[in-house]
């Protein structure tokens, strides 16, 4: 392997990217359009079912406002924890039933506040008394900012995927390939430079979208910058991996979309990027769980929204690292030239 | 020892016999020309030969020896559909193959040899024909190979581009190159080949020097009069026969032929003499014209 043909088709190809004034374009302007559009929706969401975490026995006779409908009640163990999702929008409230009974609201939430009124109501109608209210202290967190880092990460995971499977289908049916293949070039060679390639430029177009848009949305990152570079470092690796097992040996453009879109979807749905897995059913969740968005979706949120450091999604990295170099060896064997 | 030797390649298609067990040997310096019409199996063999088609069987020995994975670091390709990246200028795409390889051939030196100078700086995209012929030999150069394969090189350029491409092949010719190249147009085989094989339907069907296979196979000259001009129609000069509106001798004396039609006071007015071509060559022996496949 020699390094200096890796960088020589790293240049070739990112000449071949930032020359490509429409693309490039695209590139950038697309997931900040995303960014600030759904910024703009989701700053009133409307849902149709709320979300009460309660801790305690989750039945009618604990507390009648337990009845009530459209609202779904999700049992939880562990306190701290549910607070959290409190905070993140996870649960709209938290109740708890052990003892006297509280519960907590983040006052951020529009949601909250209206399955407070719907708690307060019913159980003033019961038996004519109020629960304690626990605001749920430390940094309320608007939608928008819960979102924000599964947009990105979503973006990473689009540029990655199509970044590399598209190009490559491309070059082998224009026979791109079947030149490069003529000279000492090793398929390793080239695969490794068309990962660096396109890391480069989805490490720029994340910069960018991250800056760009916290000019205009001010959202917190309350945790380490180099956690959250690495996470979304190693999620590229493993999501390129991924495009480039896909176009190993597909010869049609058509076949490489639907393939892409067959990975891409179901990730878009189940890896938490929109609204909370909790209380989806278990075998969502499961899946959800061997997605490499949904780790990526999650540390990105327990960096900006919690503060996490390396130690903490240290985890997700390596777990992201392994998916990466496991399916960039499989690409490199299954690869054909033409 | 020969730089290639192939014996008896096969490679199977669904459907059909690409190659039929093909055998040559290629000479040190040697421009071995691959003829046959679309479709006769020049490319497939010449992909197998270059290391991007795997054979069904068949061995191919590179100076002696089964190729390895430097054989690639010694030979040149100029494949007949190619692509190159997008966005990128002469000058880069030139530096981007030089990259691959440890040894090279200073590129100022190929520049001017293919007259890319001026060119440098345009988008690939936008080469004429022949600018873009010129480029990929450049490219098939760019290592200073042991062994150069054209495909087709000059297909779909005008006369001009195409007697420009020639004045190349033969500068790679003086420098001792081994060269293989297939076309399908005989006037450029005849000018540039030293040896041939004509391939039709996978097989070779004859081989050896132009020269010499028309000599082997026709004879020397075809000496042709209207029928109208000879006296006595009824009785014709001697190794003369009628074809159509009219009579033709095939000769290797063209002299004595001469003489007989002066004995039978011919007049020579419309007398026509033609040197046998690769084109009638492929027709005696395949049965069908060249240019159709």
């Amino acid at each position: 392997m020699r390094l200096s043909r890796i960088t020589a088709v790293v240049s070739a190809r990112n000449r071949e990217f930032y020359r490509d004034r429409a693309g490039l374009g695209w590139n950038i302007l697309m997931p900040m359009a995303m960014v600030l559009g759904l910024a703009f929706i989701f700053n009133s969401p409307e849902s149709t079912l709320y979300r009460v975490g309660v801790l305690g026995e989750v039945s009618a006779e604990a507390s009648p406002f337990l009845t009530t409908r459209h609202v779904q009640f999700i049992a939880q163990d562990d306190e701290a924890a549910a607070i959290d999702k409190v905070r993140h929008h996870r649960i709209d409230l938290l109740l708890d039933l052990r003892g006297s009974g509280r519960y907590w609201v983040n006052e951020a939430s529009p949601n909250g506040y209206i399955v407070e009124r719907l708690l307060l109501q019913s159980t003033a109608s019961a038996n004519g008394s109020t629960l304690p209210r626990e605001a749920v202290s430390g940094r309320a967190v608007r939608y928008v900012d819960w979102v924000l880092p599964g947009v990105l990460a979503m973006n990473v995971t689009f540029s990655s995927l199509w970044g590399v499977g598209w190009v490559i289908v491309r070059y082998r049916k224009n026979g791109v390939l079947r030149r490069l293949r003529a000279t000492p070039l090793t398929a390793a060679e080239f695969l490794i430079a068309q990962v660096v390639s396109r890391l480069l430029v989805v490490s720029s177009v994340t910069l960018l979208v991250f800056f760009g848009t916290n000019l205009l949305l001010d959202f917190p990152m309350h945790g380490s910058y180099l956690a959250l570079a690495l996470v979304f470092l190693s999620g590229a690796v493993a999501l390129i991996s991924m495009g480039l097992a896909v176009s190993a040996r597909v010869h049609s453009e058509e076949l490489a979309d639907g393939l892409l879109s067959l990975i891409s979807w179901p990730m878009m749905i189940l890896s938490g990027v929109w609204f909370s897995l909790e209380g989806t059913n278990a075998w969502a969740q499961r899946i959800a769980e061997v997605l490499p968005l949904t780790h990526m979706v999650d540390a990105a949120r327990r960096i900006m929204l919690d503060g996490a450091g390396v130690a903490d999604v240290a985890p997700e990295i390596l777990l992201l690292s392994a998916i990466g170099v496991t399916l960039l060896g499989l690409s490199a064997k299954a690869f054909r030239w033409q | 020892m020969p730089v290639l030797e192939v014996e008896n390649l096969v490679k199977q298609y669904p459907g059909v016999r690409a190659v039929d067990g093909i055998s040559f040997e290629l000479g040190e310096g040697v421009c071995f020309g691959l003829l046959g019409p679309n479709g006769a199996g020049k490319t497939t063999t010449l992909e197998i030969l270059e290391g991007i088609t795997e054979p069904d069987s068949g061995r191919i020995l590179y100076r002696g020896a089964p190729r390895d994975a430097r054989f690639r670091e010694v030979i040149g390709i100029q494949f007949q559909h190619t692509a190159l990246q997008d966005f990128q200028t002469v000058g880069e795409a030139l530096a981007l193959f030089a990259s691959f390889y440890p040894r090279l051939r200073p590129l100022q030196e190929l520049i001017d040899m293919c007259r890319l100078g001026d060119l440098l700086e345009r988008d690939t995209r936008k080469l004429s024909g022949g600018q873009r012929q010129r480029l990929l030999l450049a490219i098939a150069l760019v290592n200073d190979p042991d062994v150069v394969f054209l495909d087709e090189p000059t297909t779909g350029l005008d006369p001009q581009s195409r007697r420009n491409f020639w004045r190349l092949v033969e500068t790679i010719k003086q420098e001792g190159k081994t060269v293989l190249m297939t076309t399908h147009y005989m006037e450029e085989a005849s000018v540039l080949c030293d040896e041939i094989a004509v391939v039709d339907h996978g097989r070779v069907i004859a081989r050896g020097r132009p020269d010499r296979l028309l000599n082997e196979h026709f004879p020397r000259a075809l000496v042709r009069l209207p029928r109208h001009v000879i006296p006595d129609p009824a009785r014709l000069p001697a190794g003369f026969e009628t074809e159509h509106q009219h009579v033709v001798a095939a000769t290797d004396d063209i002299d004595a032929t001469l003489a007989e039609l002066n004995r039978m006071q011919v007049p020579l007015d419309d007398l026509h003499i033609s040197t046998p071509t690769l084109d009638d060559l492929f027709l005696k022996l395949t049965g069908h014209g060249l240019r159709e496949s």
